[in-house]
């Protein structure tokens, strides 16, 4: 082992001179290849309206009256379409979560240069983190995102209160990662117009969460019979075919 | 025979403090130290590998602390080893089912701990798939330390102790989820029990360690019970109706709890039976009180449900001879060097 070491020493020491050799040869201003900053910024909306916790009385599609005090999910895995291939970002795990407006928006920090037509983004967290062990950052359990019971991210979660449910009050926590009943989501949308990330500028890309399409299709929730989710199963997946279609992409650009 | 030592840890680490710094000879007395994690002889590679997570002796040694800290618990009265004992190999001795803090009184029967890399899955329902990921449930379950992790990460990050060990396993002075976890997974991880005169018997049958019952109620183990409790960890890590019928008032489903299919009612994971002469009580909620008791079960009480196993179902037909023999056998499963072994014990404050 320690021989392939020392010849990784020497390659590395080499790498350094080598790169010492090039830096003085291409003007940066022409460069064409390096790397610029995409930042996505996320609202939470209740149809046309913009999330507003505690306080506030919704409707939702079957005409229940409802108010919300909680709305956290996850975002992962997120790639920039390009024309010719895609940008992956790395360790790419982020928590969306309304009362904390710190976390509703992060940077795509190295995208290198080009034109970049739409966005894909898994709304969970991928199987493999849900079997890999102790995770931190976006994924430290103590984000309470986390079922201790029956290992697992919960995907999705949003809590609150209406009048139409037999306890008062609702919660619907999506979790589970693998089968039939699997709740993180992948979804693509495409970008309202084109965006160049280049040398000058950060490209802004806001999307958007309607609540409203949480509860609506293919699954219409009435909240006298469907209140409370709170273990993988057939109700949590059918309640993430329904988040499936809750993000949109209103705007992209400088 | 697959070794891992800390050997291996300290050369990887010698290296990289030496690609660090470019110089040699640069190698951490304190990695030095006796714990280390071998694969016994003619055993499957275990489950938890280490993987981002190497064996060092502080690693351990902070894992150890955490697991005997009560501080872990909202009142500070449980511990890890409150409900999981040495001397009955890390299960609770002599308590059906554990209590929790202020007495608050749990359904299921604390499972001891010996082995733990090579389960597949954590609890009598499986519901925890990873040994990292192991020791938050029961931090955070109302019944047994009702705690949170935010204040258990604001406690350890009070204590200067602490703080001091998480710089020496993890490069960085501050405790969070992932080091508590990865900590404490090296140290169950680390728990391995291979040396019961089983073992020896095992390893050179030729040799006399088993008396002249013993090797008749190892014959008769291997044709009634070694399909579910495989050698030589003692379980196929599968979950089996054994036909306890559920207890009124607890209706403990199971393995269904977190499958939610029905053909998984009333089946729990398959217990290593290492140490078995040590962990009385028995069964997934303790309600069998000896060893005598469990195998009556076999032969006499398996209820007929509809996910009964069916290498159990209609019962084990054996003598009473023969279940002394069994018996005989199931105690040579005691590793006594496992149980008074110093490295696993309380540490002194």
């Amino acid at each position: 082992m320690k021989k392939y070491l020392d010849v990784a020493c020497v390659a590395l020491m080499c790498g350094f001179v080598f790169t010492g050799c090039t830096k003085k040869d291409p003007p940066e201003t022409t460069d064409p290849t390096g790397n610029g900053s995409v930042k996505i910024e996320f609202t939470n909306k209740v149809g046309s309206s913009k999330l507003s916790m505690n306080d506030t009385w919704y409707v939702n599609d079957h005409g229940d009256s409802f108010k919300v005090s909680k709305f956290n999910y996850y975002i992962s895995n997120v790639k920039l379409i390009k024309t010719a291939g895609t940008y992956t970002e790395n360790e790419s795990y982020h928590l969306i979560q309304q009362e904390k407006a710190s976390s509703l928006a992060f940077d795509l920090a190295d995208v290198p240069y080009g034109k970049y037509t739409g966005i894909t983004m898994t709304i969970g967290v991928d199987s493999l983190r849900n079997v890999s062990g102790a995770q931190t950052g976006a994924l430290d359990p103590a984000n309470g995102m986390f079922w201790t019971w029956s290992t697992g991210y919960i995907m999705l979660k949003l809590e609150g209160t209406s009048p139409k449910s037999p306890s008062g009050s609702i919660s619907f926590h999506a979790g589970g990662y693998a089968g039939a009943n699997a709740t993180q989501r992948t979804v693509t949308l495409s970008f309202p117009a084109e965006i160049t990330v280049a040398k000058d500028g950060v490209n802004h890309v806001h999307v958007e969460a309607d609540v409203l399409k949480l509860f609506k299709s293919p699954n219409q929730y009435d909240f006298a019979n469907t209140y409370n989710i709170s273990t993988a199963g057939a109700a949590a997946k059918g309640f993430a075919d329904n988040y499936a279609n809750m993000l949109s992409v209103t705007y992209a650009g400088l | 025979m697959k070794k891992v030592t800390v050997l291996i840890v300290v050369a990887v680490l010698s290296c990289m403090v030496w690609l660090e710094g470019c110089k040699k000879d640069q190698i951490d007395p304190r990695s030095w130290r006796p714990v280390s994690f071998e694969v016994p002889k003619g055993w499957p590679q275990p489950a938890y590998t280490f993987a981002n997570n190497p064996l060092t002796f502080d690693g351990f040694e902070l894992g150890r602390k955490l697991f005997y800290d009560m501080r872990l618990s909202r009142d500070n009265t449980v511990s890890c080893g409150s409900c999981h004992q040495q001397v009955a190999s890390f299960a609770h001795f002599d308590h059906d089912i554990s209590h929790g803090i202020e007495n608050r009184l749990g359904t299921r029967n604390s499972p001891m701990l010996a082995n733990m890399a090579w389960n597949t899955s954590f609890f009598w329902d499986g519901g925890v798939n990873h040994l990292e990921s192991q020791p938050i449930a029961p931090i955070q379950n109302h019944l047994e330390m009702d705690m949170t992790m935010p204040e258990v990460i604001d406690r350890l990050n009070a204590d200067a102790d602490y703080r001091s060990r998480f710089k020496k396993v993890f490069g960085i002075d501050t405790a969070n989820s992932q080091r508590v976890f990865r900590s404490m997974a090296q140290f169950m991880a680390a728990m391995v029990s291979s040396n019961s005169k089983y073992d020896k018997y095992a390893a050179n049958p030729g040799a006399g360690y088993f008396s002249e019952q013993e090797v008749r109620g190892l014959t008769l183990f291997r044709q009634h019970c070694a399909s579910c409790h495989k050698e030589p960890l003692f379980s196929d890590f599968s979950f089996r109706n054994n036909g306890l019928l559920p207890k009124p008032g607890v209706n403990d489903s199971g393995r269904a709890h977190i499958t939610g299919l029905a053909e998984d009612r009333y089946k729990f994971k398959v217990p290593s039976l290492r140490n078995i002469a040590v962990t009385r009580p028995y069964m997934h909620d303790g309600r069998v009180a000896t060893l005598a008791d469990v195998v009556e079960h076999y032969r006499s009480g398996v209820a007929a449900m509809a996910t009964t196993d069916a290498l159990v179902a209609g019962g084990v037909v054996m003598t009473e001879n023969e279940k002394r023999d069994i018996i005989s056998f199931l105690e040579t499963l005691t590793d006594s060097t496992f149980i008074t072994n110093p490295l696993f014990a309380e540490p002194a404050k």
